[in-house]
């Protein structure tokens, strides 16, 4: 029993990794707590069960490309919404993300209605709804080792670009000093663009994988699962990436056991419980640089 | 090389250059001293286009830079050493160097500077995979002059590399300015430590509130009475 709560809040925790991280990046660059983030895990979600129904792709190709039209929908939000404020306080580029999503949020409701779908069953492998093997007392499908691959192979290539590339790089030097960066020759806006492009990316396939394990999507998921991941972005300390993945494993552990041994019905709550304790002993989070340490 | 005429910068209303005029030739390092607010940091930041002049005219080469943004500036061939080095302190002193790259695409020619940049300043080798955060104030300023050399630059913008830095420190980073500026590199250099700055400079302008007042030979400006006074605190 503990275990297989253990190992179900492992899966839903690294699907908050895998939204968390895109909070964390963004935050990173240009000191902004993205709001729309959670609907582009939204849209990744509803694109990809589109694609599969409207134009027959299948489900891996479906995923790929709502992967990359997601991460084209982040770098216009920026463009659109954010670039003109960048110079502006931040309660206004705040606020605007708040209206990007509400925004997002009925363009969705429009398009594809305000009551939940299922996932498109037909398109997924039979073997993801199979268990895949027995590990001691904890049963483990398919989908979940889908999800597992998946999302540390993500997190792994994700960490690679961020420490390995060029682009990376900049990216880590702008958040640590945006003038100097400016100054090396970095064009500051590309790598703001980037930086969208990787998180929201990584959101959409957040939103694809929760739309397969718990079998329903609707406009408005992207609301919880937007504020969980952010709170694990805040829990790991806002700004890490390490600190945001981790965040994310711990929160949908907490979650998990917690709606396991306590109620179903405070499951969320507890997840905010954890996040609020770990504020109060550690205010800069489980990984994050001690706060007014910034430059 | 490079010219400012007449340029007017302002901070929202407050106005911090109030028509700076001034040149530096190729191969020369010219020095602007100047006291706290005069506006160094602003006349830098104007030529590096992160403060846009309002009014007036920034020159390199012959063309009209003015404009344009920070990174084609770099690209064109003008680097700054920001004041208080702004050197990156959670990248590795490695990669601080490889940013001072950052537009290069010549990988072999990066790998040579790299070394070349070692070889100025053989602490920062020492120290090449630990954080830039966690060096001495005098190799920050190492480091953050290594890093614009990365970028091979013509022109050299260095504002107060001596500021903090122990007298010692201070003679050996005036000799790598001095080194670097025969190795063929234009130096425009701000400094507070008037002294210092002008027995390294070829040519000196004076900067009050936002207004050039002086300028001249460096020889001569030593032996001026006003700079003397108010800049050297001598007689
Ligand atoms: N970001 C800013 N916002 C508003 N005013 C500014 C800003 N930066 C500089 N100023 C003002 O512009 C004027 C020139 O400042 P600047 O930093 O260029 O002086 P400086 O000569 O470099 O001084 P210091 O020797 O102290 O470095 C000052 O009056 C300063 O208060
Ligand atoms: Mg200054």
């Amino acid at each position: 029993m503990f275990e297989q709560q253990l190992f179900n809040g492992l899966t839903l925790g690294l699907i908050y990794a895998l939204i968390a991280v895109g909070y964390t990046m963004v935050y990173g660059v240009i000191e902004l707590i993205n709001f729309a983030h959670g609907e582009v895990y939204m849209l990744g979600a509803f694109l990809c069960i589109t694609f599969i129904q409207a134009l027959g792709v299948p489900l891996f190709p479906a995923m790929v490309l709502a992967m990359a039209c997601c991460a084209g929908i982040g770098v216009l939000i920026d463009q659109i919404a954010y670039k003109p404020l960048r110079k502006a306080p931040r309660l206004a580029a705040l606020i605007t993300a708040i209206g990007v999503s509400i925004f997002l949020q009925n363009i969705a409701m429009i398009i594809w209605g305000s009551r939940p779908v299922p996932f498109t069953r037909s398109a997924v492998p039979a073997a993801f709804s199979e268990t895949a093997f027995t590990l001691g007392s904890v049963n483990v499908s398919g989908l979940q080792v889908f999800i597992y691959a998946l999302t540390i192979a993500m997190m792994i290539g994700l960490t690679l670009i961020i420490n390995k590339t060029r682009i990376g790089t900049a990216m880590r030097a702008l958040a640590q000093n945006a003038t100097a960066a400016a100054l090396m020759g970095i064009n500051v806006n590309r790598v703001i663009s980037f930086t969208f492009a990787l998180g929201s990316g990584l959101g959409a396939v957040a939103g694809i994988l929760v739309g397969m394990y718990y079998n329903t999507l609707s406009a408005t998921m992207g609301y919880n699962a937007g504020v969980k991941a952010f709170a694990a972005a805040v829990l790991g300390g806002i700004g890490s990436v390490p600190g945001a993945m981790l965040g994310g494993v711990v929160l949908g552990v907490a979650e998990t056991l917690g709606a396991g041994y306590v109620s179903s019905q405070y499951r969320d709550g507890l997840g905010y419980a954890v996040m609020i304790a770990v504020i109060l002993l550690r205010p800069s989070g489980l990984l994050g640089k001690s706060v007014g340490q910034k430059a | 090389m490079l010219s400012l005429t007449g340029v007017n910068t302002y901070y929202g209303s407050i106005h911090a250059l109030k028509g700076v005029t001034l040149t530096v030739n190729q191969g020369e390092i010219v020095t602007l001293i100047g006291a706290n607010g005069a506006g160094k940091t602003t006349t830098l930041m104007s030529i590096s286009g992160v403060t846009v002049p309002r009014q007036g005219t920034v020159e390199f080469l012959g063309e009209d830079i003015t404009k344009l943004s920070t990174e084609k500036i770099v690209a064109r061939g003008i680097t700054q050493v920001p004041e208080g080095r702004m050197i990156f302190p959670r990248l590795t002193v490695r990669e601080n160097l490889l940013m001072g790259a950052y537009l290069r695409n010549d990988k072999d020619n990066v790998k040579a500077d790299e070394e070349h940049v070692y070889e100025l300043f053989p602490k920062l080798l020492e120290r090449s995979k630990q954080h830039g955060g966690t060096l001495s104030g005098g190799e920050q300023q190492m480091l953050a002059i290594g890093r614009a050399l990365m970028a091979r630059p013509k022109v050299l913008l260095l504002d107060e590399p001596s500021l903090g830095l122990a007298p010692i420190v201070v003679e050996n980073i005036f000799e790598i300015i001095q080194r670097i500026n025969r190795d063929g590199v234009t130096i425009l250099l701000v400094e507070q430590n008037a002294q210092m700055a002008l027995q390294v400079a070829h040519r000196g302008y004076v900067l009050e509130t936002g207004q050039v007042t002086l300028e001249g030979p460096a020889k001569d400006l030593l032996e001026d009475p006003k700079v003397r006074s108010a800049y050297l605190g001598l007689d």
